[in-house]
């Protein structure tokens, strides 16, 4: 039957691999290129890669090698996509139907969208109709309200916009999104584990497969989420400090009884 | 558009030489014929029709027996007739009608996206040393039921049996995607490409 997934999130910033906690705070961990063949060994399931740059400034600070030139995030999919032989998924500053061809045309095959998709929905739609459904993935943020509802957040969690996490996810759904990729903003970083009623209600009000983000501490949380209803489980920072993330993270699947790919 | 990059970039890194053409001529100097594809079925085989690609096909595969690999589309469009978006012909190659999935179960989402396990018939061909279950990655919505079970190379089980890849002679062809199925699935373009170069 069909497999859950496993999968690492690389967050990009400036043109360098950054560690994010709580969404504000960034740690510059190490050089994109640098760590592409390495990711791409990982025996995962798929890839997503998040360009969570502010401004256009892309600088790998170093011209000692042979990376100079490589500023853009567009010439990091392409190293990246020319030795990735899994399903990649890139997001981050996407905002045009030609912004999705750019990604897709260099190897991606998926791309997700996120504050745009509030801004203008019509956009889903319109991706879904030349790229399928399936490589639309709406990115969803979201904060917990003291009553207990999840607000989905844009521009880096930086503007609140009245939607509850659910409703944008069936609306993102209903207008074509094929995967939703949600992420708590608040245990972003934090290690104690997914927010489930997040994730639950996300599963609850659509019907296509769920990707949880934000909180993995411990490779037992990644059950917890399957557990809550994502069809795959997704981390960032874990992959950075931890050996053998990925062997780790599937034993903890397995043994739980869920059925994943065999590695 | 997509998988035509990524099934070049996977043969580069299996050191098999290929190129990726606009033009039907070019067929004739290849010693193998891969046909990548993503998208609706009739959009698939317009393509093929207005760029000229049919005839050459024809006569490289089918007359001169060359070894064609299909790949997610490239394997629906050997079919007799496609029934996505309205009845269209396909190349005819293998008889046979692609239709949606219908999996048995109501819980099964269509499309069938993501790492499934494949029961491989047949041994040797694209299979060998893979063992007889593997898991590859699929996205798709239809699929195609052969007149003749015996193309069957490979089945899939997402609510009932579905074709995964079939070979019939030099013509070799998967559902899912070998190119984004890690080491296992550029294992099965290895085993092609031994036949192919």
């Amino acid at each position: 039957m069909l497999k859950k997934r496993l999968i690492p999130v690389l967050l990009l910033q400036n043109g360098l691999l950054v560690r994010s906690e709580a969404f504000s705070i960034h740690q510059i961990i190490g050089d994109p290129i640098h760590e592409v063949g390495r990711f791409n060994e990982w025996s995962v399931d798929e890839l997503i890669y998040l360009d969570i740059s502010r401004d256009d400034s892309y600088d790998l600070r170093r011209d000692d090698k042979k990376l100079r030139g490589l500023t853009s995030p567009l010439t990091i999919l392409e190293a990246v996509s020319r030795t990735c032989f899994m399903p990649l998924t890139w997001g981050g500053r996407i905002r045009s139907v030609d912004d999705m061809r750019a990604r897709i045309s260099r190897g991606a095959d998926k791309v997700t969208l996120n504050s745009e998709a509030l801004r203008n929905p019509e956009l889903i739609t319109e991706g879904a109709k030349v790229f399928g459904n399936q490589a639309m993935v709406v990115s969803i943020d979201a904060r917990r309200r003291p009553d207990g509802q999840h607000e989905v957040y844009i521009a880096g969690g930086n503007t609140a916009t009245g939607w509850t996490a659910a409703d944008w996810a069936r609306e993102a759904e209903r207008r074509g999104a094929g995967e939703i990729l949600v992420q708590s903003i608040d245990r972003d970083g934090a290690g104690d584990g997914y927010d489930l009623d997040l994730i639950s209600s996300v599963a609850a009000a659509t019907t296509i497969p769920v990707i949880a983000l934000g909180g993995v501490g411990r490779y037992e949380h990644y059950v917890d989420g399957i557990r809550a209803g994502a069809s795959a489980v997704a981390a960032a920072n874990l992959w950075h400090f931890k050996e053998l993330s990925d062997r780790g993270g599937k034993r903890a699947l397995a043994k739980a009884g869920i059925d994943i790919r065999k590695v | 558009m997509g998988n035509l990059g990524s099934v070049f970039n996977a043969f580069q890194a299996l050191g098999v030489p290929a190129e990726i053409v606009n033009t039907p001529a070019k067929l004739s100097e290849a010693t193998g014929v891969v046909l990548p594809g993503v998208g609706a079925f009739g959009d698939g085989m317009r393509n093929l029709r207005q760029g000229g690609f049919v005839e050459v096909l024809d006569e490289e595969v089918r007359r001169k027996g060359k070894p064609f690999l299909g790949l997610c589309l490239g394997l629906q469009l050997l079919a007799t007739t496609g029934l996505e978006h309205g009845e269209n012909a396909g190349l005819g190659w293998i008889p046979g009608v692609v239709r949606r999935l219908t999996p048995e179960h109501a819980e099964l989402r269509v499309p069938h996206i993501g790492w499934n396990d494949v029961r491989a018939v047949k041994a040797g061909g694209l299979y060998v040393g893979l063992g007889e279950v593997h898991s590859y990655y699929f996205v798709h919505s239809f699929a195609l039921q052969p007149d003749d079970l015996s193309v069957v190379s490979g089945f899939v089980d997402y609510g009932g049996e579905w074709v995964a890849s079939v070979e019939s002679d030099n013509i070799s062809a998967t559902q899912f995607h070998p190119e984004k199925s890690h080491k296992s699935g550029l294992t099965l373009l290895k085993n092609w490409a031994a036949h192919a170069c």
